[in-house]
């Protein structure tokens, strides 16, 4: 029997999307890879909307002044929050792959531990400073609102 | 989660309560079109889900399929998706679920050959590639070997947790970058590649290099976790994937010690055989 007649089982973009019954570290790496794509996407954007300076200073004026609305500024704070969540989350992950906060490994004995269990609290540690930088920046963008 | 279960350990053939069974069915000729069949069982304390799908097979429905051999979570062979958790039915209890209703899926990320059976031999062909064996430069010693090799508990503690691998591939099942990656080699074989790295007899580190540490390698995890959640056996390889991660990292900087394969144990030539110890058996080849 060939692989091709078997039924195909791969989850695909569900395996990131259903977080299902695995711990946080789960939902971390979800949101982890998409804010990472969010803010390649503003990047891009971002790479789009300065090029408009080599068309000259009106081009400049009018793309500032397009940019310059609430709905905007709304998207600067997602772009903000997600940038808050990735640095944070991403100083965690490149600690955790230098092998800090993952003990030491050890024989297997039931109930097991393992390295996941081990690191959470530096991820609860991450998510409240990240909590606290997103509100911080949240006051922040209120402030660049007309009439605040 | 896998947690400790105190109160249901004993069997007795009181049936506590019936359990609706949903399993997903597939058969390439009888049923092209994924359906869910369900099944009313009544649960005993202590009954597995292996047992209840014996149960079904022997009294409601003889077509059903999944795979089993051992019964005691040392095979690997019956991993399934029961209640959206990677585990083996023969190490899950009907009643540790707490759930009336019971999903029985086959283990995602791998075809599915029939109802709850998936095809794992992307599994085992994945562990084959990173030469999951003791690599040495003395080869007339492995062909031939005079002794054994010399290790110490404290290199034994290294790799030992990560040597219990059943290869049931739960952790593939559970790993989301499997899920979008058909190539990535997975925690299974990255863990046992971390495993033969780290054994003091060996040195296969830089033959294992390309494929471990390549594109489809231990950078494309990202530390999700659920591999370490899913394993039945406690063998953590989301930590063997870190640690590989730190080791090849070093490695690039030239700050990985060379490491020099284990010499043979010096053969004992003094002291006396405890009284009533047999001989070793005579070599067979």
């Amino acid at each position: 029997m060939q692989g091709s007649e078997f039924k195909k089982n791969r989850l695909g973009l569900m395996g990131w999307l259903s977080g299902g019954r695995y711990g946080v570290e789960r939902y971390a790496y979800t949101l982890h890879r998409l804010t990472g794509l969010a803010i390649l996407a503003y990047f891009i954007l971002h790479i789009f909307v300065t090029s408009a300076r080599v068309l000259g200073e009106e081009a400049w004026n009018t793309v500032m002044g397009f940019l310059n609305s609430p709905a905007f500024k709304v998207g600067e704070f997602l772009v903000y929050l997600a940038f808050a969540y990735h640095a944070l989350n991403g100083i965690r992950l490149v600690l955790t792959e230098l092998g800090f906060f993952l003990g030491t490994p050890c024989q297997p004995v039931f109930p097991y531990s393992n390295s996941v269990k081990r690191q959470r609290p530096v991820l609860v540690v991450v998510m409240i400073v990240a909590a606290v930088v997103v509100l911080l920046g949240g006051v922040d963008f209120l402030r660049a609102f007309p009439g605040e | 989660m896998i947690e400790p279960v105190s109160t249901q350990g004993e069997k007795t053939d009181e049936i506590v309560k019936n359990v609706k069974f949903k399993v997903l069915r597939f058969d390439r000729d009888t049923i092209p079109s994924p359906r869910v069949d369900s099944f009313d069982v009544p649960v005993k304390k202590g009954m597995t889900v292996l047992d209840a799908l014996q149960y079904i097979k022997e009294n409601l429905d003889s077509t059903l399929s999944w795979r089993f051999s051992c019964r005691m979570g040392v095979c690997g062979s019956c991993g399934m998706f029961i209640n959206g958790f990677p585990r083996l039915a023969c190490n899950t209890q009907v009643l540790e679920l707490e759930a009336d209703v019971v999903d029985l899926k086959p283990l995602p990320n791998f075809d599915t050959i029939k109802d709850l059976v998936p095809d794992l031999a992307v599994l085992f062909e994945k562990h084959r590639s990173v030469r999951p064996f003791t690599l040495r430069k003395d080869i007339a010693e492995l062909d031939n070997p005079s002794g054994e090799f010399f290790q110490t508990t404290d290199e034994l503690q290294r790799y030992l947790q990560f040597a219990y691998c059943i290869k049931c591939g739960l952790c593939m099942a559970a790993c989301p970058t499997v899920a979008t990656d058909r190539r990535y080699l997975g925690p299974q074989a990255l863990t046992q590649a971390h495993r033969y790295n780290m054994d003091s007899r060996d040195e296969g580190r830089d033959e294992r290099k390309d494929e471990a540490l390549g594109t489809h390698g231990v950078f494309r995890c990202h530390f999700a976790g659920a591999c370490s959640e899913a394993c039945p056996k406690g063998v953590d390889p989301a930590f063997a994937i870190q640690l590989m991660k730190r080791d090849a990292l070093k490695a690039s900087f030239g700050l990985l010690r060379k490491k020099k394969a284990a010499p043979l144990a010096p053969k004992v030539t003094s002291g006396k055989r405890m009284e009533g110890v047999p001989d070793a058996p005579k070599r067979t080849v």
